[in-house]
């Protein structure tokens, strides 16, 4: 009992650096042992102090899952939306309020599966939104059903011999639909993952920062792949950094290697911007262009 | 007791196969790790990635029932960060220490 009290006063001595960046109401998260989502907040607070946005000015958007659980704790404008629908719901937030950074953290299951065609379409009109996939290969929350990311002979509850459905390679799917940066990290790369995230917000148009992420509860024990910390170490041994890479080459198999990297960088125009060039070519002069629905 | 610790033997002390040739002027910053005992939910996250091996699991629990990292070398920590970025609990931060009396080094 001594001990604990002396650890409790410990505690109260400092608060950690991230406090003022969460929820701590919420606090303890619900997110299990060894998961490397806690990581990806601590990424995406670096990121956000790093390219110096005022807090004031950025909104995060999340879908359902265990990744849609980061709206809920971290402590800017957020919301946490219905299955899926993270994309929609960015998208008009920001085209009400254009200067609002739109940033979506959500999981494979919610952004791929079924928001899989929100997705395909904010990539395609180059929305100018900031998308982080946080990708466990499952559906973790609901019991670890299989995903369109889970790997080919991965098991999973609805998969108990494998599966044996074609995963999706999210960096092509994002590529092929016109995404404006394209990149990739696992979440044993903090560093890396943060200079993405930093590049992926000062990115005009879609970004997309895919992070692969440990389940240790579900992924990694219906696999008999130990714990988290495992997986981290499996990263570790078995990623490879490839600048560039072309991203049809970018499928993640069971237990393969992974290609991490930044794939794609490129300016397109993006929908505000395509929307006011071609008013302004229909409507000439008459054509104001457009400043968002909010008043100020 | 912590069955699980890694137990693959790493250098505690940065060795050098040759002396830089500015090693009197660089001066290595100290780092005071702060560890938030209570949040820890023993991932081991932050023992295993330590690039110095600061840190190293307790053998008692916290109130949650898991054994957290403690300080097993004081003075190694270079406050490099990599366990307050990696700990997915926020249950570890670092902080520089400020030392008087110039660079110290080590090699």
């Amino acid at each position: 009992m001594t001990k604990e009290t002396t650890v409790t006063e410990e505690t109260q001595e400092q608060a950690h650096p991230m406090d003022e960046l969460l929820r701590m109401d919420r606090m303890p998260h619900i997110w299990c042992p060894t998961c490397g989502l806690g990581t990806v907040v601590t990424a995406l607070a670096m990121a956000l102090d790093k390219s110096g946005i005022s807090l004031d000015d950025v909104a995060v958007v999340s879908g359902i899952g265990c990744t849609g659980r980061v709206a809920g704790y971290i402590k800017v404008d957020s919301f946490h939306t219905t299955h899926g629908r993270a994309i929609p719901f960015a998208t008009g937030l920001h085209l009400a309020n254009p200067k609002l950074k739109v940033i979506v953290v959500s999981g494979d299951g919610d952004l791929i599966a079924i928001g899989g065609n929100h997705f395909i379409h904010a990539a395609r009109r180059n929305m100018d939104i900031t998308v982080i996939c946080v990708n466990n290969f499952i559906y973790a929350m609901t019991g670890g059903q299989v995903a369109p990311t889970t790997p080919l002979t991965a098991n999973a509850s609805t998969m108990p011999y494998g599966n044996f459905e074609p995963p999706f390679n999210i960096p092509y799917l994002a590529d092929s639909c016109g995404a404006s940066y394209v990149a990739r990290w696992s979440s044993l790369h903090v560093r890396r993952m943060t200079t993405a995230f930093a590049e992926a917000l000062a990115a005009p148009g879609f970004s997309l920062v895919e992070v692969v992420t440990p389940c240790s509860t579900l992924y990694a024990r219906r696999n008999r792949l130990g714990t988290g910390l495992d997986l981290l170490k499996f990263y570790h041994d078995n990623c490879e950094i490839e600048h560039g890479a072309d991203t049809r080459s970018l499928d993640i198999d069971f237990q393969s290697t992974i290609k991490l990297g930044k794939f794609i960088e490129r300016r397109r125009p993006t929908f505000l911007e395509s929307l006011d060039d071609w008013y302004g070519q229909v409507f000439g002069d008459k054509y104001e262009p457009y400043a968002g629905a909010t008043s100020e | 007791m912590p069955q699980d610790l890694p137990s693959t033997p790493k250098s505690t002390k940065m060795k050098y196969w040759r002396k830089p040739l500015d090693a009197d002027k660089v001066k290595v910053p100290h780092g005071e790790l702060h560890i938030i005992v209570n949040r820890c939910k023993g991932c081991l996250f932050c023992v295993e990635y330590c690039p110095r091996d600061v840190l190293q699991m307790s053998e008692d629990f916290n109130v949650k029932g898991y054994h957290y990292p403690e300080v097993k070398e004081d003075d190694a920590c270079v406050n490099c960060q990599l366990c307050e970025l990696l700990c997915p609990e926020f249950a570890i931060f670092c902080v520089e220490k400020e030392e008087e009396g110039g660079g110290e080094n080590e090699s």
